[in-house]
């Protein structure tokens, strides 16, 4: 027995060290959760041999850095200068950029809140140097210079500023682990942006990510941008990933496919990235100043709807003549409530209404009279005296009788006393009262209208005035009824 | 090649390093393979810890050492990656016990048989870690004989030039 340990010790030896990794292999392939942090002996080798094989990476990384540093510091400062005029340039550029995508942020943040949707902002980043590699190309790792002292936990979502990297597997005090999205055992929830097409991204055999499972679809472009979904739980919403860069078929899937990813960070030449460590649901305060401060540099920028109205297209007729000078504003100033206001006359008369004089003028040797209550007597409105009232406010700023308008001074203020209107067939009638004018209350223009006792709907007569280049002095005489001048009309 | 008789095998030489040499070599081979492919990705095609591996196998003509040292190295290599450890510690292990049983019988002092050593001992590798990856633990590997022999021929010609670098390092016993 003695003689076959000692004539076979050699193959002895290999097969028990081959069993023993055989069942290592078979232990580490049951874990329960695959790509998830390991535990035990595993963990307890990559500790070691990563503890042995860091530091003289963190040496060389911070020897080639200090001497990158003294030539970019003391030897190649020529072009600093016009770069940080560029810089400067660029920032303003930028902040522009951002006032005008402001009022978008708000309302898309307004609907969020209707919806309990719960943003999720990069609050706080912890830069690291990247040192190291796996030293496999199967297998897409990278070693960050900060560990678990720096606030570094697993899972922690590492980006760039192009675009997003990987995540953190493994983390020791000084040194962690970056399974970077190139890998096979990686995954991240992603969406295509125009087309909103949902899916995972890993690394292929070749190391290139790409997004598996996706039906076929005709709407998924080569170019098309690509974001992070949140979906993961990992990476934030929104974050750049890449663009597509092809299709190609799923052999295992028919009638599925794989779409190929360009990333936007470029994975193979990093050397500083950004480690995520706190997200949280409000804006961080730096970003709305800087988000105050470009909206009050800028200026007020359009609404959505604004910008949105004139995107779609109108009820303007691109054909229709422009309007004249001085013609009534459509707008009323963005208040429907309030009736739109006159405009200015190219020939201005004594009845052009910015031609009015106050209401007291034009009772001679009166002062304005005492605002009387306002009685209401089945839904009509009485007031009075209708004489006076109505005389102030409408167009009988003149202060001829016979020029004066009763049917629209009732139109605008209610008239008590019957007032005599030209009716059909040139007979004249009188007015109800309780049908004539509108209610005080009534802020929008109405064209009056006066019914008849034979229950035909009479117009007031408008008649043909003519400026008069001085004002007559205003004489009290009894007003004679309105005779229909030529051409007036019912 | 030259196969050694009983004559010659008898005064094969067998040598030994110091344990600063057995320790720090691996891990400089190590931390150059992590460190190297940061600036210049294409040597990620270069297996310095296997080159290592049939050099010490090879120098020390001790198939069980051959072994320990082979599966220490490909732990540790497997330690920094992603991946489950022990693909490479199996291959490495075999190929040290092979590469160690092999230097028993022939001469591995001249550069020719160096060359066609780690040549194959570069394939084998590739070959085992193909086996463990797709078949037993039925992961996805990538597998192209143009881009494996070119892997081969790089790391043979490479393994040349610092076996003549590790030959200063060794002391005869």
């Amino acid at each position: 027995m003695e003689s076959f340990f000692s004539r076979y010790k050699n193959v002895l030896v290999l097969i028990v060290v081959l069993l023993a990794q055989v069942v290592g292999l078979a232990v580490q392939i049951r874990h329960p959760v695959p790509g998830a942090p390991e535990t035990g002996e595993n963990r307890l080798i990559r500790y070691w041999v990563v503890s042995l094989i860091s530091p003289p990476e963190h040496w060389v990384h911070a020897t080639g850095s200090g001497l990158r540093g003294l030539w970019s510091n003391y030897a190649y400062l020529r072009g600093v200068r016009r770069q940080n005029r560029d810089l400067k340039a660029e920032v303003q550029r930028l902040r522009i950029e951002q006032a005008g995508l402001l009022e978008d942020a708000r309302q898309g943040q307004r609907l969020q809140q209707m919806l309990s949707f719960k943003e999720h902002y990069i609050s706080a980043t912890q830069p690291a140097q990247v040192i190291g590699t796996s030293g496999s190309d199967v297998s897409h790792v990278l070693y960050l210079d900060k560990g678990s002292r720096d606030g570094l936990k697993p899972d922690m979502p590492v980006i760039t500023p192009d675009g997003i990297v990987g995540k953190l597997k493994e983390v020791l005090p000084h040194t962690s682990q970056l399974l970077v999205i190139s890998d096979q055992t990686s995954g991240a929830g992603v969406v295509l942006e125009t087309s909103r097409i949902r899916g995972v991204l890993r690394g292929n055999l070749l190391g290139q990510p790409e997004i598996v499972n996706i039906a076929r679809d005709d709407r998924i472009k080569v170019g098309e941008r690509i974001l992070t979904s949140g979906g993961d739980g990992v990476y934030p919403r929104g974050l750049p990933v890449g663009v597509v860069e092809r299709t190609i078929p799923d052999p295992e899937h028919d009638g599925y496919v794989a779409v190929v990813v360009r990333t936007a960070a470029n994975l193979a030449q990093l050397e500083e990235v950004l480690v995520i460590t706190r997200v949280s649901d409000q804006m961080p305060a730096l970003e709305q100043q800087d988000i105050n401060r470009s909206a009050i540099e800028v200026g007020p920028q359009k609404h959505a709807a604004d910008i949105l109205s004139e995107r779609l297209p109108g009820l303007k007729d691109p054909n229709a003549a422009a309007p004249a000078v001085g013609a009534a504003p459509e707008t009323t100033g963005g208040d429907p409530g309030r009736p739109p206001k006159p405009g200015v006359s190219l020939h201005p008369d004594r009845f052009s209404p910015s031609a009015a004089r106050p209401a007291n003028s034009s009772i001679p040797l009166a002062a304005a009279p005492p605002v009387t209550p306002v009685a209401r007597t089945g839904g009509a409105v009485a007031r009075k005296p209708a004489a006076v009232h109505a005389g102030a406010t409408a167009g009988a700023a003149s202060s001829d009788p016979s020029k004066t308008m009763p049917a629209r001074s009732g139109a605008t203020t209610g008239v008590t006393q019957p007032q005599t209107v030209s009716g059909a067939r040139g007979q004249a009638v009188k007015a109800s009262p309780a049908l004539v004018g509108t209610t005080p209350g009534t802020t929008a223009p109405r064209k009056p209208r006066v019914v008849s006792p034979d229950g035909s709907i009479l117009e007031p007569v408008q008649p043909k005035l003519q400026p008069k280049p001085a004002q007559p002095k205003p004489q009290p005489q009894t007003a004679a009824p309105a005779a229909p001048p030529p051409g007036g009309r019912l | 090649m030259v196969l050694l008789n009983a004559h010659s095998r008898r005064n094969v030489e067998v040598h030994s390093f110091s344990w600063m040499v057995s320790v720090l070599v691996p891990l400089a081979a190590l931390g150059l393979q992590a460190y190297l492919p940061l600036h210049f990705w294409r040597f990620g095609i270069v297996d310095l810890p296997l080159i290592i591996t049939v050099y010490f196998a090879v120098a020390r003509r001790n198939p069980i050492a051959g072994t320990l040292t082979g599966a220490i190295i490909g732990i540790a290599q497997d330690a920094l990656t992603a991946r489950p450890i022990g693909i490479n510690g199996i291959s490495k292990a075999i190929i040290g016990y092979l590469t160690a049983s092999i230097g028993v019988r022939i001469d591995v002092e001249n550069h020719g048989t160096r060359l066609i050593l780690n040549f194959g001992a570069a394939m084998l590798n590739s070959a085992i870690t193909l086996l463990i990856v797709h078949h037993m633990l039925a992961m996805e590997a990538p597998w192209s004989w143009v881009h494996e022999l070119i892997r081969s021929v790089v790391n043979a010609l490479l393994a040349v030039v610092l076996f003549s670098l590790l030959d200063r390092a060794k002391r005869e016993d």
